[in-house]
C-alpha cells in the first residue's frame, strides 16, 4: 500500500539548536567538513483506502507542522521505497 | 459574588494544583476543568497551567489544542473570556492561534529553572492590571522550550500595540526574541507567560508574592475596575 510521507523542517530563518548540537559533535567523530546540520521530522501516513494527498496536506497544515516556524512537503511513496529509506 | 476561575487539567499537566491554589489565595473560587469535557461550567476566566500536555509529543501544546475543552475556550476567548496560559499553557495558546508566534527549544538546549526578574511592560491586560507599567517582579521560570519566536513584522506589531506584556530582566533564560516573557492578544484578555506566577504566591514556597498580582488582576478585570 502506498503511503504519504510528510517531511517537516524548521524554516531556514528559525534557529535549530538541536541541529547545531549535532553539528558540534561531528568533529568528535573525526568529521570536519560539515558546514551545518538541520533536523526535521518525517511522518508516514497510511490511509485505509486510497492515499489522499490533499487530506494529508490538510493534516500537515493543521497538526503535523506549525506554519509559524515550520515548512512541510507532502509526497506519495510506494511501500518498498519506504522500506529502502529505512535501511 | 466570588469569581469562578477554571483551571484546565490535560493529560500531563503538572501545575494545575498550584494554579488552582493561586486562584484561591487571590480570593476566587478555583474550578477544575477536564480536557475531555467541552463544558466550561460557567467560569468567569480560565488558566491553562504548565506541564507537559500529551507528553509534549509532536510539538509542545500541538495536541492539547485539539482537546474538546480547547475548542470551547478558543470561542470563549474570542468573545472576551480572560485566559491566562502559563508555560505549557502559553505554548497551547500559540498552537491554538489565540496568540501569535511560537515557543521553541531553549537556544542553549538546557532546561532552565531559576527565579527570574521580569519587567511588566503592559499593565493594560486582564491579567496585569494590578501592576504598574515598568514594575519589576520576581517569578520562577522553568522551561525547556520557552524561546519565543515570531517573524519581525509580528514582533514589531506586538511592540507597537503594547502587546509585549513582560520581558526578562537580568539575563534571558531561553533566548526568546527581544527578551519576551509574556504577550497578549489584541483585546488584552488572553495572556501567555513563560515563567510561573502561580509558584510565587506564598512566602513558604515562592521567592516572592509577586505572582499573585496576575490572579488578582483578573478579579479586578471581572468586576470592571479600570485597568
Amino acid at each position: 500500500m502506498p503511503r504519504v510521507v510528510v517531511d517537516v523542517m524548521l524554516k531556514p530563518e528559525i534557529l535549530d539548536p538541536q541541529g547545531q548540537a549535532v553539528a558540534n559533535a561531528l568533529p568528535r567523530l573525526g568529521v570536519g567538513d560539515v558546514a551545518s546540520v538541520r533536523i526535521g521530522r518525517r511522518i508516514e501516513i497510511e490511509f485505509t483506502g486510497e492515499p489522499d494527498l490533499d487530506r494529508a496536506r490538510e493534516i500537515a497544515d493543521k497538526l503535523l507542522a506549525n506554519p509559524v516556524i515550520e515548512d512541510f512537503t507532502v509526497r506519495l511513496v510506494e511501500a518498498d521505497e519506504t522500506a529502502d529509506a529505512r535501511s | 459574588m466570588t469569581a469562578r476561575v477554571g483551571v484546565v487539567t490535560f493529560p500531563g499537566s503538572l501545575d494545575d494544583g498550584d494554579a488552582a491554589r493561586a486562584v484561591r489565595i487571590a480570593g476566587a473560587e478555583p474550578v477544575r476543568l477536564w480536557h475531555g469535557d467541552a463544558e466550561l461550567h460557567g467560569v468567569d476566566a480560565v488558566v491553562l497551567p504548565g506541564g507537559f500536555s500529551y507528553g509534549d509529543y509532536l510539538r509542545c501544546g500541538a495536541i492539547a489544542r485539539f482537546a474538546p475543552v480547547m475548542e470551547t475556550i478558543v470561542d470563549a476567548a474570542q468573545g472576551g473570556l480572560p485566559v491566562l496560559g502559563i508555560c505549557n499553557g502559553f505554548q497551547i495558546l500559540c498552537e491554538a492561534h489565540l496568540l501569535p508566534g511560537a515557543l521553541t527549544r531553549n537556544q542553549h538546549l538546557h532546561f532552565r529553572n531559576r527565579d527570574q526578574v521580569l519587567r511588566i511592560e503592559s499593565a493594560g491586560t486582564a491579567w496585569t492590571n494590578a501592576f504598574q507599567p515598568g514594575q519589576e517582579v520576581l517569578i520562577p521560570v522553568k522551561n525547556g522550550e520557552g524561546c519565543y519566536v515570531a517573524d519581525t513584522a509580528t514582533l514589531d506589531q506586538l511592540e507597537a500595540e503594547g502587546r509585549v506584556v513582560a520581558r526578562y530582566v537580568g539575563g534571558n533564560p531561553n533566548g526568546s526574541q527581544r527578551d519576551i516573557a509574556a504577550i497578549t492578544n489584541a483585546a488584552g484578555n488572553v495572556v501567555g507567560i513563560m515563567p510561573h506566577p502561580e509558584h510565587a504566591v506564598e512566602a513558604l514556597t515562592g521567592p516572592s508574592l509577586d505572582g499573585l498580582g496576575f490572579f488578582t488582576s483578573a478579579l479586578k478585570h471581572l468586576v470592571g475596575a479600570p485597568a
